[in-house]
């Protein structure tokens, strides 16, 4: 039987496993939770007990029954999970999988790399204090632990996620302080009507969500710096209205994010092409329109184009029909059809969501010099600009020199404000900087781990 | 900064605090978290945060609590480093957040 990977368990590595295993296949799951879901749909610990709409709200539904359906796959033994694991590099047709008990080699045929999307960061000044977290680690501190990261939590970013993640503490009683949105109201409005005649029910909810967060709310702002001490962490932000007024917000905690950024350094050990998209501000990987994106490798969900979770299940299901049609199996030509215009729609939507939420590319550029741009090691927006006179303006030069980008994060959270703030030193565009290469491994791992690794490869592959 | 005699947790508990106490070390201290904690929040519900900065003088807290910023790495008086975002508490664990004399644990 052909050996088909899957690497992600959320929405579009689930309809993948689904529409494989439902034409015979017993397709292998890679996933680095304990349990299936994705982040947006995360589960808690078995043992936790508040509903599912108190977790996922008007999305309950759809959350319990990607959970099913796998929980259900697994219980038929149609698929293989591999939990609590993460697929370290790829090469020749072998994954290196880390797991509870150390690496593995996993041989396949086919990839489908469902890997999702981390928070998009820009630096605020006094960023990297503790107490100072992602958006992302907000939703999930609440759902998956059901604490809040302070006492008074400030929310600053832009994106979808800033007023759903706001919406949902102050459901659970945390201590919301402000919600600082750096996206002015005009481009909202401008976005918002494209998302709302693509997607107008969506659209309704998350009006609906920002009506509840009433004066915390604010648009249009600017974000000057995160006051506070380096060990103890914040005392209070300091920002900018959208008149130019001068604020400062008590708090003890800040979550920072401006939408998402995709995974996309699997698909790149891959193989697949990256391109810089100006919409969304970052390189996406290329590929056709039901993911193929390379021999034998298909890209879904937000790892590959970010549509959310609802357009991550219809791009999960075409991969994995791509696939199949691909092996010369059985597939529903109907089925693919409509779920291609349907992703038309969610492509619409998201570029509405593009256009309202845009990257603060202005805000970053204006960073002082002392702005601390890599959190991992604590190098600052001056120490890259003082690089580029050396590594002139290519990424990768510049991380050589500056070590920005060579972190344990590996440039997840530096790279697209690292590029941003090179261009402007170089008087140009972020996508004429260059990209960061993907390097192996893509999660650290013990080297004792990795020895072990290359030996079973080498008694597979002599020579 | 951990200052035993004066402990306070970071992280709040909002809901789902009905569940079974496990207790375990942090630094040589007695603390307890619940059943289905992650390390990181059964250490930072009771102090301020989980290790040293390698670079600068601040202290660190995790950043995205997904596995992807390696922010939450820390020790264990026996056994190799973990991430304490992704990582399910268990009753008796002796953590650190510094490292043991003895490390890098050079075992194969």
């Amino acid at each position: 039987m052909t050996r088909v990977l899957i690497v992600g368990a959320g929405p579009a590595g689930i309809r993948a496993a689904q529409t494989l295993a439902a034409a015979g296949l017993r397709p292998t799951v890679v996933d680095e939770a304990n349990r299936a879901g994705g982040q947006i749909y995360r589960r808690p610990p078995q043992s936790f007990i508040r509903p599912p709409r108190a977790l996922y709200g008007s999305e309950a539904g759809k959350a319990t029954g990607l959970h099913r359906l796998f929980d259900d796959l697994l219980a038929r033994d149609q698929i293989v999970h591999h939990p609590q694991s993460s697929v370290l590099g790829l090469s020749d047709g072998v994954a290196q999988v880390l797991g509870p008990d150390g690496v593995s080699a996993l041989p396949y045929d086919r990839l489908i790399i469902a890997t999702g999307a981390t928070d998009r960061l820009a630096p605020v000044p006094g960023w990297e204090m503790p107490g100072v977290y992602s958006l992302g680690a907000a939703q999930i501190a609440l759902k998956a632990q059901g604490v809040a990261l302070g006492r008074r939590i400030v929310l600053a970013g832009s994106g979808p996620l800033l007023t759903l993640v706001a919406a949902q503490l102050l459901d659970a009683g945390a201590g919301v302080a402000a919600v600082l949105d750096t996206a002015p109201l005009s481009a909202q409005l401008r976005g918002g009507l494209t998302m709302a005649t693509a997607r107008p029910g969506v659209s309704l909810r998350g009006l609906a969500l920002r009506a509840r967060l009433g004066r915390l709310y604010h648009a249009g702002v600017t974000l000057d710096a995160i006051e506070g001490d380096p060990t103890t962490g914040p005392a209070a932000i300091r920002w900018r209205s959208a008149r130019g007024r001068a604020r400062t917000t008590p708090c003890d905690s800040v979550a920072l994010g401006w939408h998402l950024r995709s995974e996309t350094a699997l698909a790149e050990l891959a193989g697949a092409h990256l391109d810089w998209s100006p919409k969304w501000n970052q390189w996406l990987p290329a590929s056709d329109d039901e993911g193929r994106a390379g021999p034998g490798l298909y890209l879904a969900g937000d790892g590959l184009s970010i549509l959310g979770a609802d357009g991550a299940e219809i791009a999960g299901r075409l991969a994995a029909r791509a696939c199949l049609a691909d092996l010369g199996l059985l597939t529903d030509p109907a089925a693919q059809t409509r779920d291609l215009r349907t992703l038309g729609r969610m492509r619409r939507f998201a570029a509405g969501i593009a256009r309202a939420f845009p990257w603060p590319a202005q805000m970053i550029r204006a960073l002082p010099d002392d702005t601390v741009l890599c959190r991992c090691e604590g190098i600052t927006s001056g120490e890259l600009r003082a690089t580029l006179p050396l590594s002139g303006p290519e990424a990768n030069r510049a991380k050589s020199l500056s070590r920005i980008g060579m972190g344990r994060c590996q440039g997840r959270y530096c790279q697209v404000a690292g590029a941003e703030i090179m261009a402007a030193a170089c008087d140009a565009q972020p996508a004429q900087m260059g990209r960061l290469r993907a390097q192996p491994p893509v999660r650290p791992a013990p080297l004792h781990a990795l020895g072990r690794s290359d030996d079973s490869l080498n008694s597979r592959k002599p020579g | 900064m951990n200052d035993p005699s004066r402990p306070s947790g970071r992280l709040q508990r909002l809901a789902e605090t009905g569940r079974p106490p496990l207790d375990f070390h942090f630094d040589g201290q007695p603390l307890s978290g619940l059943e289905g904690d992650s390390v990181l929040t059964a250490i930072l519900t009771s102090r301020p945060d989980l290790r040293a900065a390698e670079f600068g003088p601040g202290r660190r807290t995790g950043f995205c609590l997904m596995g992807a910023c390696q922010d939450c790495w820390i020790w264990q008086e026996n056994g190799p480093r973990l991430r304490a975002c992704s990582t399910t508490l268990r009753a008796g664990m002796r953590l650190l957040s510094e490292p043991p004399a003895e490390w890098p644990d050079s075992a194969p």
